[in-house]
């Protein structure tokens, strides 16, 4: 949380008036009894009219003063709050787009989202009831305790002794009631858990006639719930009835000393009346104080999180390696990719995914990749953008190791369709313009011919600029795939990996796209992942994995004689032809 | 009009909710009971302690006696009304709880029994919400608005009257100058509701953003575009700044002036009962006593405005679950329900008709007759409508008309679970169960033996993979199968249906993740399993159906073509051409 409170500093002088000002206004409040008192004392015993009005003026004007200071202070609260909120949320967000593959995959996006989101506004909540608060209660009760003394040593002992009293009970009952608290809450979570399993799994279960068990299974996890709920309410139920218990206790011996003072002429009956209202003032403030301290143990785990998450560092800063400029090194003879005996260990992986790689892609030429689930193939080419870093051997392209470019220069090299295809919120042209900004309408046709997408364009309205909804949910899984292979098209890449990037395209318009793309202009050095040996047999070069392993390299003709895995896939899928 | 139909909602959901209470009404009776208590305690308090200190005027004029009897009283009734207060509160927590478990309980029993139409057309994470997130709203506005909307009205009343019974001038008093207090309070709520709104929907934008951008990260740097959205993401971050200052500190501004009204009461009373002292038509320890329930009388003026938002916030929340809770459940089996027993695998479809939505027509006047040990494929694009054919089969749905019969018997007659259970499943969304992995297998067949158990897993080529888990068939599993690859899962899945090989089989892409050289091993299981069943298999590889008895080509979610592979190739319409695509270069 510590380290967070950096983003307080544009805020140095809001963060130190804001507590501040409250405390004024907390030691007007401190004086009203002190008035009420002389109002006793001096007015009503000796009948002064003219005294008691000036006194009640007083009073009024300490209320007003009261009121500005607290007005101040609660401006300077909240723009302190609200501006560390905002900074804290750009850095967290700036900080993300920092990541690398791997830290992206360690984090978990709804890890990283409840960070950016809820996270941060309990934070931001904490910081402004904390600058509001935190200095006035604790203020208010020594205060009042302190008050105590200028009135009477003997009446203020009973401060001494009761203030601890009350804390312990306050602090005692929650240090007992937040962890089971936290423990409530995972049983909640075990509840949801099972709620949201029979919404996803409904069919299964229903298939498998499951709906009584299930039903028990909830039944019990409520209960559990339920009894943990009764049992923290039990303890926190404690809170209030003993905290009247000993402020009323404090109250009875008050009285009984203030009588004997009073008898022996060392203390007035007003101020008696002083000591009480005293008394009572800490009451209201502790439990404000108890409130507050939950509001910041949450706010603090939630910070804590929030931190977690900014002192993760990139594996891969963007700025960082090989800033070199310039092609001098660039020699055009020099294979376009070239994998040089490569391993790739994930992070906190057992084994290598990938081992021993080595092969050279020309120019121009069109890489297939194949390979049984779990082989690899998506990992090797998420190595050529360097979205992960190779823990062996090195990754060239046009004769340079990738990481001697800056990120966006390689990256500009490279087109990439993923897997799952994304579009974002806007327009189909928005989308589109990710891979160049500065396309043109003729460019973006162009492209989209060549993605089999133009008529995806057409059949909407609007064209164009027809409007895509979020994760692009208007579109079908076959047209969002075509949309997003014209995206990375658009910027003329010379390197386009499509990632198993046909699979919701059926064959016909697979075939189509592959011929399409052979021929573009400026023939662009095409990887192909697929698990169809159809996508791929016209390859220049296709490379099998076996688990993280290559299998063989090679045509399609080549491959049937030489390489067993190959063949084995190919017949699985073309069994009897 | 529109307010009115709202108070008629709240009314009605408020007459739900107080069913619900029904059942614990000795507890609320109770608790209503000790709350007077308290609040009379509370307020009898101050009156004590005023009578004390008008015993204690000046030094020789203190009487000790009738002091220490008060000082007793006091004690006594703080006791009494300390445990007063500890049993209301657990009452309270009492009732609470116990309501919300039963709410939960039905609204997760109704979801067990509404028609999959409704779960396939909700978002599962919203439905999620409205049973945790909602029914805990829920809860905690019942708890606090119950308990602070009574104790708060009663303080009110009571104060009222224990002033009145001392002083009626002072009372006047502090009457006319507490509804300042609530106007200056609603005025101010007024003033910021706006600025929440907007404060609101400017979160909701930049929380859609940050879910579109970190969900989709890699792509996002895929295309170098950290930049851009930083861009973008700073202007909405600065304008939720804006709203953010503006609705923090406006509504901030409550309780100062609140507190400065108060403050006004308190000056008043000071002020009349200072000089009613001076005429002793009050006592000094009246006055204190006055002082002090000055002090007290607003404060539930300032809670109950609040309370009135969150009980309005907990009606709402109740009402969401309530349409959960009364949402129409799956037509329920008829009185004289038949079980199917001996089925061999005759399955029937006459003129079936079926939409998801009316004005969409998807199934029309399909006919269907399968014989035992046929096998059925069901080929087409992605999206049209294959699934659909499995959704009225094992009556997810059920047909707008026509009718499907198992064994001659129109399946809307017999039971869901004999219907059930008479076919094995497996889907392409795989989906298994928080457990561990025996846990998952032997779902169908809980009484299989470990050796079954293993069989069946060495059937469908998962053994390996199992035995180097850490536990084994014992390794716990996380939601949705956690740490395992799809196609790791979808093994198990072919394991549950392998384990306990009822007489159907539906296979919906059930190979699709798995690679295709285990694939070829599993189908040799498959066509074991299938030898003598009647299955359905869809399936967009068409090397796995050509083997079929009938082929159902689909488009768009109408059946094109239906008949044998050579037949079909013989008709050169869509199957054709999507068969012979495969081999285009």
């Amino acid at each position: 949380m510590k380290k967070l409170l950096v983003y307080l500093k544009d805020y140095k002088k809001e963060s130190v008036l804001a507590p501040l000002f409250k405390m004024l206004e907390a030691s007007f409040e401190l004086i009203v009894p002190l008035v009420v008192t002389a109002i006793i004392d001096v007015g009503i015993a000796d009948r002064n009219s003219g005294y008691i009005l000036k006194m009640c003026l007083v009073m009024v004007a300490l209320g007003l003063i009261g009121l500005v200071c607290s007005v101040t202070a609660q401006y300077f609260a909240a723009k302190a709050a609200a501006g560390f909120g905002t900074r804290v949320r750009h850095q967290l967000f700036a900080h993300i787009q920092t990541f690398s593959f791997t830290e992206i995959d360690q984090a978990g996006t709804s890890t990283l989202i409840t960070r950016m989101t809820s996270d941060i506004n309990q934070v931001q909540s904490g910081v402004n009831m904390v600058l509001r608060l935190f200095l006035r209660s604790p203020f208010i009760v020594f205060g009042s305790m302190i008050m105590a003394f200028t009135i009477d040593v003997k009446a203020a002992l009973i401060f001494v002794v009761a203030i601890p009293l009350l804390s312990l009970v306050v602090f005692g009952v929650m240090a007992v009631s937040i962890p089971l608290y936290r423990k409530v809450q995972e049983r909640l979570d075990k509840v949801l858990g099972i709620t949201r399993e029979n919404l996803t799994g409904a069919r299964v279960i229903r298939a498998f006639h499951k709906e009584e068990e299930e039903k028990a299974r909830f039944e019990e996890g409520l209960e559990s719930l339920t009894s943990m709920q009764n049992h923290v309410g039990r303890i926190s139920a404690f809170m209030n009835p003993v905290t009247f218990v000993i402020i009323n206790g404090a109250t009875i011996f008050l009285l009984y000393t203030g009588a004997v003072q009073v008898d022996t002429g060392v203390l007035t009956q007003g101020e008696v009346v002083a000591l009480v209202n005293y008394m009572s003032q800490i009451l209201v403030e502790l439990i404000k104080l108890a409130d507050l301290i939950v509001t910041i143990t949450k706010a603090v785990a939630c910070g804590n999180r929030v931190e977690s998450v900014l002192e993760i560092q990139s594996s891969m800063p963007a700025d960082g390696a090989g800033k070199r400029t310039g092609s001098e090194r660039c020699e055009t003879k020099a294979p376009a990719v070239q994998f040089s005996h490569v391993g790739l260990t994930y992070r906190g992986a057992g084994g290598e995914s990938l081992s021993d790689i080595d092969f050279s892609a020309e120019r121009g030429e069109t890489i297939g990749i194949i390979g049984g689930t779990g082989s690899g193939k998506t990992s090797l080419v998420h190595l050529i953008p360097r979205f992960y870093d190779v823990t062996r051997g090195e990754v060239l392209i046009n004769g340079r190791n990738v990481k001697e470019y800056s990120l966006e220069e390689l990256r500009q090299k490279v087109g990439i369709v993923m897997q799952r295809a994304v579009l974002f919120k806007g327009t189909i042209r928005e989308n589109l313009c990710w891979g160049n900004r500065d396309a043109s309408e003729e460019e973006l046709y162009q492209t989209l011919e060549i993605a089999q997408g133009k008529e995806v364009v057409e059949g909407k309205e609007g064209g164009l600029d027809a409007f895509v909804e979020q994760g692009g949910k208007n579109f079908s899984g076959g047209q969002k795939q075509r949309l997003t292979i014209a995206r990375a098209l658009a910027r003329k890449p010379e390197i386009l990996i499509l990632d198993d990037s046909a699979s919701a395209l059926d064959y016909a318009t697979d075939a189509r796209l592959r011929r399409a793309i052979r021929e573009m202009e400026g023939s662009p050095t095409v990887f192909i992942v697929s698990q169809r040996t159809s996508s791929i047999q016209h390859a220049d070069k296709i490379l099998v994995l076996e688990d993280g392993e290559m299998a063989g390299i090679g045509t399609h003709q080549q491959l049937l004689e030489t390489c067993k895995v190959y063949r084995e896939i190919y017949e699985s899928q073309y069994k009897k032809q | 009009m529109k307010e009115q139909r709202k108070k008629k909602h709240q009314t009605e959901t408020l007459k739900k909710v107080l069913k619900y209470i029904e059942k614990y009404k000795i507890f609320l009776i109770l608790s209503l009971f000790l709350a007077v208590a308290t609040v009379i305690a509370n307020l009898y308090i101050p009156v004590a302690t005023g009578h004390v200190i008008d015993h204690i005027l000046a030094p020789g004029q203190v009487e000790f006696p009738v002091i220490f009897r008060l000082l007793a009283k006091i004690g006594v009734i703080t006791g009494l009304a300390a445990l007063a207060q500890w049993l209301m509160n657990v009452c309270n927590n009492k009732i609470t709880y116990e309501v919300i478990q039963d709410i939960r309980r039905e609204a997760f029993a109704k979801i067990e029994v509404l028609p999959l139409k409704f779960i396939d057309g909700h978002s599962h994470g919203e439905l999620v919400s409205r049973v945790i997130a909602d029914v805990d709203q829920f809860a905690d506005g019942l708890l606090m608005g119950f308990s602070q909307l009574f104790t708060g009205v009663l303080r009110i009343l009571g104060t009222l009257l224990f002033m009145l019974a001392i002083n009626v001038k002072i009372t006047l008093v502090v009457v006319l100058i507490t509804p300042v207090s609530l106007f200056v309070a609603s005025f101010i709520a007024r003033r910021t509701f706006s600025m929440f709104i907007l404060q609101s929907a400017t979160r909701g934008e930049q929380t859609a953003l940050i879910n579109e951008m970190i969900e989709n990260q890699k792509v996002v740097q895929a295309f170098s575009k950290e930049k851009d959205v930083l861009k973008t993401f700073d202007e909405i971050n600065g304008r939720l700044e804006k709203a953010s200052l503006q609705a923090t500190f406006f509504s901030s501004l409550t309780n100062p002036c609140t507190r400065f009204v108060n403050s006004l009461v308190y000056t008043g009373v000071g002020l009349v009962g200072a000089f009613l002292a001076m005429k002793r038509v009050l006592t000094v320890g009246q006055l204190t006593c006055f002082l002090s329930y000055a002090n007290q009388y607003t404060k539930p003026f300032n809670e109950i405005s609040g309370v009135v938002t969150e009980l309005q916030n907990a009606l709402a929340c109740a009402e969401r679950i309530f349409h959960l809770i009364e949402e129409k459940p799956q037509i329920p089996e008829p009185e004289h329900v038949k079980t199917l027993t001996d089925v061999r695998g005759n399955v029937e479809l006459e003129h079936v008709c079926f939409s998801y939505e009316p004005e969409q027509k998807l199934i029309e006047d399909f006919n269907l007759r399968v014989k035992p040990g046929q096998r059925v494929a069901i080929v087409g694009p992605t999206g049209c409508g294959k699934t659909t054919i499995i959704n009225l089969l094992m009556r997810f749905y059920d047909v707008d008309a026509g009718s499907i019969q198992v064994e001659g018997l129109d399946i809307r007659d017999v039971t869901r679970r004999s219907l059930r259970e008479s076919y094995g499943m497996v889907l392409q969304e795989t989906w298994l169960k928080a457990g561990t992995i025996r846990e998952n297998l032997v779902m169908g067949k809980p009484e299989a033996t470990e050796e079954e158990m293993i069989t069946a897993a060495k059937a469908a080529h998962a053994h390996s993979f199992i035995k180097r888990l850490p536990n084994g068939y014992d390794t716990v599993i996380g939601e949705e199968g956690g740490s395992l690859s799809a196609g790791q899962k979808q093994l198990l899945c072919i394991a549950r249906v392998m384990l306990c090989l009822p007489p159907m089989l539906i296979l919906d892409e059930a190979t699709s993740s798995i690679d295709t050289r285990t694939e070829m091993k599993i189908q040799n299981a498959f066509a074991r399993m299938m030898e003598g069943r009647t299955s359905f298999i869809v399936a967009h590889r068409l090397s796995t159906i050509q083997e079929a008895d009938i082929i159902l080509v689909m488009k768009d979610g109408h059946i094109l073509e239906q008949g044998s592979h050579e037949e079909l190739l013989g008709q050169k319409g869509f199957y054709s051409e999507l068969y012979n695509s495969q081999f285009a270069v």
